[in-house]
């Protein structure tokens, strides 16, 4: 790995393998990304009167954007428990097909994989996969841990710069994800496969975002993948 | 606040649960092969999915608004070849300049 976000690919022979510190700067480009998501979730957490240290202790101990501003916008929209709690889980539920792909990648007896796959979020899932269906753990796990410090320290930004920082929509940082995740996706269309699976999870998304509950259409766009089970 | 804390307690556990659950269940097996195939494609699936929700969606709604030309930016700085920072970079620029002139 030379830095710059790209997938794990398997070294060439005689190249020691990858080691946690190539995943950490793997994943230092996304823990600015997360920063700043941060910041907005600390804002936002903080406006709806959870603040100032709520919001870090959630973050700390959830550490999932997805589930936390599902939480957040049911909740602060004045939504029940049971309503947050359910849409927390359909934005998780893509870590099901995650867990599974990578679960013969990790170390130790299954218990010990469980706790190893809590490293498991979008960029590093990605950035540990090879092109052979296999990950990389030391890229997953090295990868997380920027970030994990990233969520925390931006959500305190967040939280406690909330009169500061009014509008974090304003510097436009909500569009690093996805820039990311497109970024990392380029690498992938070069295979012609990838191209049509991209294309067809793309529209399954399109067409679901209006009709179903948030988090379904990202679940079910993943069965784009099933296009695999042919042989090419 | 009270009533915060008993969500939030269910919510971390969700999310480590849906993490660990495919760990639980495959233990040390090995996925057959098509399943391999599988999962080398998931990542294309599930990418250009959250690319899609995160650039075009609002909750349930679809939009169209600064985000989808900061990253429609990047795209196009991909297509010409430019360094991967400079893509990544513009699209944060893009969105925050068609925001500052909205």
């Amino acid at each position: 790995m030379t830095g710059r976000p790209g997938r794990a690919t398997a070294p060439p022979q005689g190249d020691p393998p990858a080691s946690y510190a190539d995943g950490a700067r793997a994943g230092l480009p996304f823990a600015i990304s997360v920063f700043a998501v941060g910041i907005s979730f600390g804002v936002l957490a903080t406006e709806i009167g959870w603040g100032p240290v709520a919001p870090i202790v959630i973050s700390a101990v959830v550490f999932s954007g997805s589930a936390q501003f599902a939480l957040a916008t049911v909740l602060g929209g004045g939504g029940s428990a049971a309503a947050a709690v359910l849409a927390a889980l359909l934005v998780n539920l893509r870590y099901l097909p995650m867990g599974l792909a990578i679960a013969p990648s990790l170390l130790g007896g299954r218990w010990r994989r469980a706790l190893e796959a809590q490293a498991v979020v979008d960029s590093s899932w990605v950035l540990a996969a090879r092109r052979d269906g296999t990950f990389d753990r030391r890229i997953l796990i090295g990868s997380t841990v920027p970030q994990y410090l990233g969520w925390v320290a931006g959500t305190a930004v967040g939280a406690f710069g909330v009169d500061l920082i009014r509008d974090p929509a304003a510097l436009g940082l909500d569009a690093l994800f996805p820039a990311f995740f497109l970024v990392l996706l380029a690498e992938d269309l070069r295979r012609r496969r990838a191209r049509v699976v991209a294309a067809l999870g793309a529209v399954i998304a399109l067409v679901l975002i209006p009709v179903s509950p948030v988090g379904v259409p990202v679940l079910v766009a993943a069965g784009a993948a099933l296009l695999g089970v042919r042989r090419p | 606040m009270s009533g915060l804390w008993a969500p939030v307690a269910a919510v971390a556990a969700i999310v480590a649960a849906t993490k660990a659950a495919g760990p639980l269940l495959i233990g040390r097996r090995d996925l057959p092969a098509w399943a391999l195939r599988v999962v080398a494609l998931l990542p294309a699936a599930l990418l250009s999915a959250l690319i899609v929700v995160e650039t075009l969606s609002v909750g349930r709604e679809l939009v169209l608004d600064a985000r989808a030309a900061g990253v429609g930016a990047t795209g196009v700085a991909l297509a010409l070849r430019a360094p991967l920072l400079v893509a990544i970079g513009v699209a944060p620029v893009v969105t925050a300049l068609l925001r500052a002139v909205a």
